[in-house]
């Protein structure tokens, strides 16, 4: 039998960690959807039609997953965080009664259009219901990040008691919303969310584009896995270098807001100035790997770089190390290690978008096999990168659940038995492993099945289109 | 007009805003169970269907509409939250394993009519479709458990009371899918279905008794409520709404069928609602005077909703109106 406290954390990271995926895919592929349908409208080029298809699919799927495992998150603070949601409901369970009513209402019903009305609205409607869901999306996404921003910078209340227990009571509702957090959040997240359907289209393009054009094993359609791959490395261009200048500039502001969290990132226990940063660190031995603390780590080490990350330009700035926090460190290690994989890959992604934009740009990007492969392989980093930053943002936290406020194990539900907890626990282990089966089962079966073609598409188009541009497609 | 720097301290119009929300939390669940519980029945009585092109005119007629239903209860959630969080906290915690039961049921009836469309052949096709069947029997059932239970208070989760209601619940869905599939199908799958719609209903009314009847038996306190003007006029709502939903159903006429199904719903949450007030969690001992948040949130929270919930009709009248009528199967994209 595990402990309520550890099961319960425990369970709500398990079921965060799987239900952020669904949520990332939608919302980064909410712009393309909407770029899609309209080029397919206006134009009637079947290249958008077949895209706007073939995407809207994984984008179903993705939203039904990310429904069920969403309604698992709102039900859990409830069930096992019962002590923080009276504690904090006030404050945190107003963002989610309008993110349900103002972002999963418009997304949910004009996704029934979007998906299975085609056939049965006019184009403007049709329009209309591509731009609803994915502004849904990205609504969800404010919402969602308001509240748990407040948990990160909480401002704008008054600690109170209400029928014997202390609440937080709203005293200042744009401090609060508004909160300090959330503009640096909103943009990161959602242009990671971007990022990871980027390079989620520009690894399966260059598999598919790998297959057919290096392997000369031919794909059927293959003019479709050509586009995807460009768009894919379009949305790279702009989305790799923003995440990494603006990651740089959110940085500093977690110095200001919460400077043992940044500690935590950089691992520095004792306060000091002309603190390096070591973008390169390897643990040479277990103890390193598990307790890092930055001034025995084995790494390149940019001397004064973490100074200077804190301070926006002073390499001499001093950092308060982790001893300054008595008794609240997060575990270091997890945050540590997950900030450096997660830097790491931003980096790789901007390095990958500048590889493939020059190639793209001499001519050779059907050729270079060792692109294909890289972006291959980084199919899916880019969820991995957003869950290591999910990480480093809500461990680092600890043992605050609302930062300075109210510790996360003072937030479980009192009644809880360690029974229930351990049911509920290997429940979803159970489930959720089934579900990310399901889901890349079904994922993949979409991938494998390709985009529509030759009479699945509207005949409109073909009667429409001019006959050399048929020719040259068949 | 309020001022705004008295919004932190006087309700919006000087409006009776606690009560207001807890008859919102109300409509919303009942709106939840008007909605998604047609889509519950379709799953109920798609156990009743053997001929795959039924089954699928089956899928067909909820496949637009069902994520957005279920939507109402994520909104029931936020709005239970937002404005009774303790009631949330204290309610969710005790009846722990019921609500993962819930969510369990959810998730099985949410995914089994996507896998049951990626493949074609009979095994998992049979295997996803038992799993629609009793996704879409247990949810409606558990939550029944977990309404019964508000109700009367109990800390335990199996009570006389929460299976009765558990039952009736499952009972009503099935009455609300009839009414919901003859307006979305044609044909002999449209003229089998009325037969299924008396049984239902039968079953409903004798049900909802029984429960009246446990409740009764088991909670002493909730006597005088139980036989109280209100509840009882309810009950009198509940047999009229039958009797038209019988009527309508012999003439042919689905709109109004439907009506009295969401008749039938609204009245039995209005039961729960009448049979609660003024308390919101007897277990706990919240009232909802003495569990409402700050007068500043609620009156914010109440602007939002007042904007927000006339747009979310909208919503779904584009949603019903691009849908209507009979839907064909292997329409989409």
């Amino acid at each position: 039998m595990i402990d309520p406290v550890l099961g319960s954390r425990l369970q709500f990271a398990l079921t965060t960690i799987v239900h952020i995926i669904f949520p990332v895919m939608s919302m980064g592929l909410a712009p393309f959807l909407v770029y899609f349908t309209w080029k397919d409208i206006r134009t009637g080029e079947p290249i958008y039609e077949q895209l706007r298809r073939f995407w809207t699919r994984i984008f179903a799927v993705s939203f039904v997953v990310g429904t069920v495992t969403g309604i698992v998150l709102e039900f859990e603070f409830g069930t096992n965080f019962a002590a923080f949601s009276t504690t904090a409901g006030e404050l945190f369970g107003g963002p989610l009664a309008l993110e349900g009513m103002m972002a999963f209402m418009l997304e949910a019903t004009f996704l029934g259009i979007f998906v299975f009305g085609r056939e049965r609205v006019g184009n403007a409607l049709y329009m209309v219901s591509a731009v609803a869901v994915g502004l849904g999306t990205w609504l969800s996404a404010v919402w969602i990040l308001i509240a748990n921003s407040w948990m990160q910078t909480p401002r704008g209340y008054e600690l109170t008691t209400a029928n014997g227990h202390t609440i937080v009571e709203l005293v200042d509702p744009v401090a609060a919303y508004a909160n300090p957090r959330f503009p640096w959040m909103f943009v990161h997240m959602q242009n990671a969310a971007v990022e990871s359907v980027a390079l989620f289209m520009a690894g399966l393009g260059a598999y598919f584009v790998f297959r057919h054009h290096v392997w000369e094993y031919p794909v059927e359609n293959v003019a479709f896995w050509e586009t995807t791959l460009k768009f894919g490395l379009i949305a790279l261009l702009v989305t790799a270098p923003l995440q990494v200048l603006h990651g740089d500039l959110y940085a500093r502001h977690i110095v200001e807001t919460q400077p043992q969290k940044f500690a935590a990132m950089e691992a520095v226990w004792e306060t000091d100035s002309y603190v390096p940063e070591y973008i390169v660190a390897f643990p040479t031995s277990l103890d390193q790997l598990l307790d890092p603390r930055a001034k025995e780590i084995f790494g390149i080490g940019i001397p004064g770089g973490a100074s200077w990350l804190a301070s926006g330009g002073d390499p001499q700035a001093t950092i308060q190390g982790l001893e300054e926090f008595e008794g609240k460190q997060p575990p270091v290690a997890i945050v540590f290690w997950s900030f450096r994989m997660m830097v790491g890959l931003g980096f790789w992604f901007v390095l990958l978008a500048v590889w493939g934009g020059y190639r793209w740009w001499s001519g050779e990007l059907l050729e270079d096999d060792l692109l294909h492969k890289a972006l291959m392989l980084s199919t899916l980093l880019g969820i991995v990168a957003v869950e290591l930053g999910w990480i480093v943002t809500e461990v680092g936290r600890q043992p605050w659940v609302i930062q300075d406020v109210l510790r996360t194990t003072d937030g479980v539900s009192p009644g809880l038995t360690a029974g229930e907890a351990t049911a509920t626990l290997v429940g979803f282990a159970i489930v959720y492993l089934g579900l990310l089966a399901l889901y890349t089962y079904v994922v993949v079966r979409i991938v494998r099945a390709g985009p529509p073609d030759g009479d699945d598409l509207a005949t409109r188009d073909a009667s429409e289109r001019p006959a050399s541009e048929v020719s040259a497609d068949d | 007009m309020t001022e705004p720097a008295a919004l932190a301290t006087e309700p919006l119009f000087g409006l009776p805003l606690a009560d207001l929300w807890f008859g919102l939390v109300f409509f919303i669940l009942a709106m939840f169970l008007f909605l998604d519980g047609f889509d519950f029945g379709v799953g109920a009585l798609f156990a009743t269907r053997e001929d795959d092109d039924e089954r699928e005119r089956l899928l067909a007629a909820i496949g637009p509409f069902w994520d957005g239903n279920e939507v109402w209860l994520v909104v029931f959630g936020g709005a239970l939250f937002a404005a009774f969080p303790s009631v949330y906290a204290n309610l969710f915690s005790r009846h722990y394993l019921l609500m993962f039961a819930i969510l369990g049921a959810l998730i099985v009836r949410g995914l089994a009519p996507e896998m049951y469309e990626q493949r074609h052949d009979d095994g998992w096709q049979r295997w996803w479709g038992r799993a629609f069947v009793v996704g879409s029997l247990t949810a409606p059932f558990f939550l029944g458990m977990f309404t019964a239970n508000w109700v009367t208070g109990a800390t335990s989760i199996v009570t006389l009371p929460a299976l009765v209601v558990g039952l009736a619940v499952v009972a009503l869905t099935v009455v609300d899918g009839v009414a919901f599939l003859r307006l979305k199908t044609r044909g002999d799958l449209r003229d089998d279905l009325e037969t299924d719609g008396y049984r239902a209903l039968g079953a409903y009314l004798v049900l909802v008794v029984a429960a009246l009847g446990s409740v009764y038996a088991v909670e002493p306190a909730l006597r005088s409520a139980l036989l109280s003007a209100p509840v009882l006029a309810l009950v009198l709502a509940t047999l009229a709404f039958a009797g038209a939903y019988a009527a309508a159903t012999r003439a042919d006429r689905y709109y109004v069928a439907l009506g009295a199904a969401a008749g039938l719903v609204f009245a039995l949450v209005a039961i729960v609602a009448g049979l609660m007030y003024p308390s919101i969690d007897r277990a706990a001992g919240l009232t909802v005077e003495t569990a409402i948040v700050s007068t500043l949130q609620l009156n914010l929270m109440s602007v939002g909703a007042a904007v927000l919930l006339p747009l979310v009709f909208v919503y779904f009248a584009v949603l019903y109106t691009a849908f209507s009528g009979p839907i064909e199967t292997g329409e989409s994209y």
